[in-house]
């Protein structure tokens, strides 16, 4: 058992050597990472970056950094994806294809991980920053500080799981690394550290933002906007996060204690010396179902504005989708046994965790006919966000239907472990979480930028986006009921299955095509920006507070805080001709920028790193230099900065001169 | 006496109330997944000692005292900051602060007893998660005294404000948090353990 070994730790030159593949990875990686310093610096755009962007506060600021972050992380998990699938089309019989065992089971690691904790919830948190503000009508989070250091903690975490890609290597034991192969008997290299610390950097950063956006939601609404008059978006967001607070401190100290067993030599999780393995399954799953739900609530509520906005229509059944998502709050603590029948709890509980699980369904289902009520007889709009809308209520109840027969214990004793289970999954968070997040993003994507996205690649990419998921995971939930295992990288020809491996290849390339085209329709809306210009801060005839102000919303969101006596406030604005009533501008404050964000995830990442290669001055030097910029930033009194009515945007000059 | 500060909560400072509340059941729930894998991994002694046998229950019972008594003077901080004597709050937090202090000492020389005597983390699950839940609480502790050492450093230089109030508030939450905390480790790990359960 090495504790610390000298300067460096276990850092030395063999962690810099990889196979071929890899290496064309990190090259493609650090080159664009210079290529993108060098352009910055030939446009002398550091201070420009530095101080509008890296250490800005403003939430919506920090939102788009959160999607970027995503996005580049969707590329990236999404090329692991096209990986896994070419090898399994190719990897028949005497063919090994083109990965080797052991980079196979780094990249489906790797996949799930970056898609769950960096993509997702990069989207997540990202289009969360910029609505819910917006949306009860505030100026910012309850605290903005905390905020940037969430969002620099994500960072992080995504900066040392890419570093694996470089220094030593990732995991193979899994998205979940369920010991006793997680272990170091079973596991000795420094992959398994890599997931454990970005994961608990990347975890310490959501959980900070559970806080911050509950507070936020209870503390920060607009006058008169009590709890049943919110829009529904913000009501999943006050769920989900809900799940957050209840559901992360879980992750934290499972992680912790399989780290303890590597790196001290503990017996939790060990299959000898008192451990108990089966005991890491229930704790990862206690956190990881509630989880799913994490992500899928805000695309429900995201879907919930849009249908509503796209339909003209108000939406259906408002407090039984308050109660639906209360329901699913409550309900995804109770059916996290699901993912272990086979593990042999016993009938009685198999038994139970089966029916819970089959009755979370009915929540979900309320939401799912609450949506296409809401649709009935309304004008509705087919823009992309419908379209993806469209998709997803498809997709997502077949997705859906295939998950409750999952729940009947017997029929997961076949399917269990199968790519069954997989194209089930992917149902869930692709097109359910995914589309929810796309849709999102094109919806208030007019309100942070100014412009809207062009509309015909939308739909082209939607489109792609759900033909390319059928070709892709229809396929394999035949091979499940076929028997072909997940996470296979090799198999036998005359199994038939190699047919059904190709269609889903190419369904990967058609959802590539999506991908793209989503790519070309921010470049193509962004030379085309003045003719996509949005005039009146409107572009949807939407419903809600975030409408009302001029579109791109200034860094103060609004000038004067909007008072609130319905639901669809601004809907019901636009009805009666609403005039502004006389009201007297008042002096007020926004936090002014900190790099102190940048500097806290800076050491936590030094303190991940520390702790990976067991390097014992890094670490204290990550922790004490964390204490002592917590010291300062409490120290600092001047964290806020004054708008005055000579700061405000030319357009909220002229309509506060127009009241009064 | 001097006049009674004014301790009316703004609008800001209950956002920071209940999101520091808010932390502390974060922190209530990481506690109790600590409990539940102790609870699963008590009997697990791998052929190595029990809790029966190991836990002195006078040595657990001394430092339950020390520890609920640093709960009452910090208390007293909170009764003399409303009277506005900046004193007697630094007086009350140096008594906290060398009861906490104390309270940390005699837990380490426990670890470091146990550890002497061949009972470290390595022998059993038992012991993996003894030490986790214990040291975990140990290591809030050290964070406290780290804070209270702060607090009174702010006092000292700026007096009692409207900041260094709420400070002591909320320190005050988090270091009764831990006493609550203790009590259920003092009946599952220590009691329990005296017991047999």
């Amino acid at each position: 058992m090495i504790y610390f070994a000298g300067i460096l730790g276990l850092l030395n030159v063999s962690a810099f050597k990889h196979d071929i593949i890899q290496n064309v990875g990190v090259a493609v990686m650090g080159l664009s990472a210079i290529f993108a310093i060098l352009i910055i610096t030939y446009m002398k755009k550091w201070k420009w970056l530095f101080t509008e962007w890296l250490t800005s506060l403003d939430p919506k600021k920090i939102g788009l950094m959160y999607i970027f972050v995503a996005v580049l992380m969707l590329l990236k998990a999404g090329t692991d994806a096209g990986m896994m699938r070419l090898q399994q089309s190719i990897s028949v019989g005497n063919n090994q294809g083109f990965l080797s065992s052991s980079h196979y089971q780094q990249i489906f690691s790797a996949h799930g991980t970056t898609m769950i904790f960096f993509a997702a919830m990069g989207l997540m948190f990202g289009l969360i920053n910029i609505g819910v503000p917006l949306l009860i009508g505030a100026r910012d989070v309850a605290f903005p500080f905390l905020n940037s250091v969430s969002f620099w903690l994500f960072v992080a975490g995504m900066i040392l799981l890419n570093t694996s890609l470089a220094v030593g290597e990732f995991s193979g034991a899994g998205w979940l690394a369920y010991p006793p192969l997680s272990e170091l008997q079973f596991s000795p290299s420094v992959g398994v550290d890599y997931w454990i610390w970005s994961l608990q950097i990347a975890g310490i950063g959501s959980l900070l933002s559970g806080i911050n956006f509950i507070v936020t939601i209870l503390k920060n609404r607009a006058k008169g906007m009590n709890l049943m008059k919110m829009p529904m978006f913000v009501w999943s967001v006050f769920g989900s996060m809900t799940l957050v607070v209840l559901a992360f401190p879980i992750l934290t100290v499972t992680i912790t204690l399989l780290y303890l067993d590597r790196f001290l030599g503990m017996h939790f999780f060990t299959a000898g010396g008192g451990g108990n393995p089966m005991m890491y399954v229930n704790l990862i799953w206690a956190w990881g179902h509630p989880e799913v739900y994490i992500l899928i609530l805000p695309a429900f509520g995201i879907f919930s504005e849009i249908v509503a906005t796209f339909s003209k229509k108000r939406l259906f059944g408002y407090t039984s989708m308050v109660w639906a998502i209360w329901a699913i709050v409550l309900l995804s603590f109770t059916v996290w046994l699901h993912h272990f029948f086979t593990m042999g709890s016993g009938s009685d509980v198999n038994g139970f965790f089966g029916i819970m699980t089959m009755v979370i369904a009915i929540p979900t289902g309320v939401k799912i006919f609450n949506w296409i009520f809401t649709m009935y007889r309304g004008r509705i709009n087919f823009s992309s966000p419908m379209i993806y809308f469209m998709g997803f209520i498809l997709l997502f109840s077949i997705g859906g239907v295939a998950g409750v027969l999952l729940a009947v214990p017997p029929v997961d004793f076949q399917l269990n472990n199968s790519l069954f289970l997989v194209a089930h999954f992917h149902s869930m968070i692709v097109s359910g979480v995914l589309f929810g997040y796309f849709a999102g993003i094109t919806y208030w994507f007019p309100k942070i930028f100014g412009f809207t996205l062009k509309d015909i690649i939308g739909k082209y990419a939607a489109y792609f986006w759900i033909i390319g998921f059928i070709f892709a995971f229809v396929p394999l939930y035949i091979l499940g009921i076929m028997g072909a295992t997940r996470r296979m990288n090799h198999y036998s020809n005359d199994l038939g299955f190699q047919p059904l491996f190709i269609v889903a290849g190419l369904g990967v390339g058609i959802i590539g095509l999506g991908l793209f085209m989503q790519v070309l329709q921010i470049f193509v809306s962004i030379i085309k920006r003045k003719q996509l210009q949005d005039k009146t801060g409107d572009p949807w005839n939407g419903r809600t507070l975030e409408w009302s102000i001029k579109s791109p919303a200034p860094e103060y969101n609004y000038a004067i805080l909007p008072e609130v006596k319905y639901r669809d406030q601004f809907w019901e604005d636009k009805q009666i001709r609403y005039k502004m009533t006389k009201k007297q501008f008042k002096n007020f404050n926004v936090p002014k920028n900190s790099y102190l964000g940048l500097v806290i995830a800076f050491l936590a990442f030094c303190v991940g790193f520390a702790a990976i290669w067991h390097i014992l001055l890094l670490f204290i030097f990550g922790i004490v230099g964390i204490l002592i910029a917590i010291i300062y930033r409490s120290l600092d009194e001047n964290t806020l900065k004054m708008i005055t009515f000579d700061d405000l945007t030319q357009e909220d000059k002229l309509r506060l001169k127009g009241s009064n | 006496m001097a006049e009674n500060i004014d301790l009316v909560e703004t609008a800001e400072s209950t956002k920071t109330y209940l999101g520091f509340w808010i932390y502390i059941m974060t922190d209530c729930i990481l506690f109790a997944s600590l409990f539940a894998v102790y609870a699963v991994l008590h009997n697990n002694t791998n052929g190595g000692h029990s809790g029966q046998t190991l836990f002195s229950m006078p040595y657990a019972l001394a430092e339950t005292l020390i520890l609920l008594t640093s709960s009452f003077t910090s208390g007293l901080t909170i009764l003399a900051a409303r009277r506005n004597n900046s004193k007697k709050v630094m007086l009350w937090m140096a008594i906290t602060f060398f009861l906490g202090g104390l309270f940390l000492f005699l837990e380490v020389k426990e670890f470091n007893h146990l550890i002497q005597t061949g009972n470290s983390w390595r022998v059993s699950g038992f012991l993996s998660s003894y030490f986790t839940l214990v040291g975990t609480h140990g290591l809030h502790i050290s964070i406290g005294l780290i804070w209270m050492a702060i607090l009174v450093f702010f006092i000292f230089r700026n007096g009692l404000s409207k900041k260094t109030i709420k400070g002591l508030t909320l320190f005050n939450l988090f270091w009764h948090f831990l006493d609550v905390i203790w009590i259920f480790i003092f009946s599952v790990v220590y009691l329990m353990g005296h017991v047999g359960l």
